[in-house]
């Protein structure tokens, strides 16, 4: 099946699934063993799906928002495909988070018909952009948190979840080395590009304590989600190697406290910035406004 | 009736058309039983947007055969490594003037090595060792971009992972 042309694969009459963008996917597990490991609650393993995979939704909607406005057509490339990458994780996350608690929700419906308060993700990913520098000083930290904590998920009892995080490592690998060579770039640049480098982490930071709290669903988990001991001083070395060789300054701790909290509660309660509402009603409002409707 | 993993064996990969699931290492599988066929494929990265024509393109040319039972499954366990490429297939991906990957790095903690010496790619156009890399992505997620400084011609260079 191959055509001289896009307009005839277009209008060619059939159900082929030509055009990759919308709704209406196949189930990315289908055919995977998707059973709960023995003794492990279903609904806290759907609610640790969820957290992991809206970190990777809301993350690679802010890149996603790069598209046509990055600065060179070589870094639009490469947003756009950390965004791809992050998006396939998500799919198969909120995928998992259906079979884990019985619920067999979908994908689409997980990411476009639940409210701002059921989203789990972390604070930090649905901040808006800010120029390049902030958006590579997100990435970064990120990047380096996501990957040590998808290297500690390969061990999993759930092997869902140990072979989507071994998919994972091998692509935020690649992230967080685009992020961290950015950053050595225009930290280590002009008096500009570092003013604004540091600017970018002094934003992110506030957000920083966020990554490391264990919330009471990853406590029920002991096994099945990543071990969280050692976890902010392994990331913590990585981010101090990319900063001191950048010529930047680690901005100033919170000393473990975490910021902005409403009642004790924040992300991964469903506890938002208020960036994530307008976020929310760019990415949901055609699949709301056309429930029905495949894409 | 040819047999069924020779048909499958046919479907060709829709973002590099000169290579065959087969020959990218995405085919895991296919099973046979009583005219049924179960075919288990594996996605290349997370988010390929390819793995739902693959999927349509694998049961037409099945159907195509006469085996009206077709299922197709995904697997994700081990992941897919760039190393499953056959040296047919990459045989083929030299000859359209993509540079195929070298041998993956090992698993296992990923150190994070700044301003790392970059890896030696030939040009598959002039075979000069003489290259850079203009980017670490390209127009698919398993592509990066790079140039040639001998002949000058920018080509794609399937990484490693
Ligand atoms: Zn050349």
């Amino acid at each position: 099946m191959s055509f001289d042309n896009a307009y005839e694969a277009i209008s060619e009459n059939n159900d082929e699934t030509r055009w990759a963008f919308g709704t209406g996917f196949v189930d990315p597990l289908s055919g995977v063993d998707t059973s709960v490991p023995d003794g492990v609650d279903g609904a806290d393993l759907a609610a640790y799906c969820l957290m992991l995979g809206d970190d990777a939704l809301i993350m690679s909607h802010r890149l996603q928002q790069w598209c046509s406005h990055a600065p060179e057509l070589e870094d639009e490339l490469a947003i756009a495909n950390i965004a791809l990458d992050l998006l396939g994780q998500a799919r198969l996350l909120l995928a998992r988070a259906g079979k884990a608690d019985g619920s067999e929700r979908s994908e689409d419906s997980y990411a476009f018909f639940r409210e701002e308060r059921d989203f789990r993700n972390v604070r930090m990913v649905e901040l808006v952009n800010g120029d390049f520098a902030a958006t590579m000083a997100r990435l970064l930290t990120f990047s380096v948190w996501r990957l040590a904590l998808l290297q500690r998920l390969e061990s999993s009892r759930d092997p869902v979840l140990a072979a989507i995080a071994a998919k994972g490592v091998k692509e935020v690998t690649y992230h967080r080395e685009y992020a961290a060579n950015w950053v050595v770039r225009l930290g280590d640049g002009t008096e500009l590009s570092h003013q604004r480098m540091q600017a970018g982490f002094d934003a992110v930071w506030p957000l920083y304590d966020e990554l490391f709290v264990v919330h009471p669903v990853e406590r029920r988990l002991a096994g099945i989600a990543a071990d969280s001991d050692g976890l902010r001083s392994e990331v913590d070395d990585v981010l101090t190697q990319v900063l001191t060789a950048a010529t930047l300054t680690r901005p100033e701790d919170s000393a473990g406290k975490v910021v902005g909290l409403v009642s004790g509660m924040a992300g991964r309660d469903g506890v938002h910035t208020e960036d994530m509402g307008y976020l929310l009603a760019e990415l949901q409002s055609v699949a709301r406004a056309h429930p029905e409707a495949t894409w | 009736m040819v047999n069924a993993l020779a048909i499958a064996g046919t479907v060709t990969d829709p973002e590099l058309p000169m290579l065959t699931l087969a020959d990218l290492g995405v085919l895991r599988e296919v099973s046979e039983e009583d005219g049924r066929v179960v075919v288990s494929i594996t996605p290349t990265y997370s988010g390929c947007p390819a793995m739902d024509t693959m999927r349509d393109d694998l049961e037409h040319a099945l159907r195509d055969a006469g085996y009206t039972e077709v299922e197709v499954r995904t697997v994700l366990h081990p992941a897919w490594s760039s190393d499953w490429i056959s040296d047919e297939g990459k045989r083929k991906l030299a000859e359209s003037g993509i540079a195929p990957p070298a041998a993956a790095p090992r698993g296992g903690p990923v150190l994070l090595t700044l301003g790392a010496p970059p890896r030696k790619v030939a040009c598959p156009r002039c075979g000069s060792d003489d290259t850079e890399e203009v980017s670490r992505f390209s127009a698919t997620a398993c592509k990066a971009l790079r140039r040639c400084r001998s002949c000058l011609e920018p080509f794609e260079h399937v990484k490693e992972i």
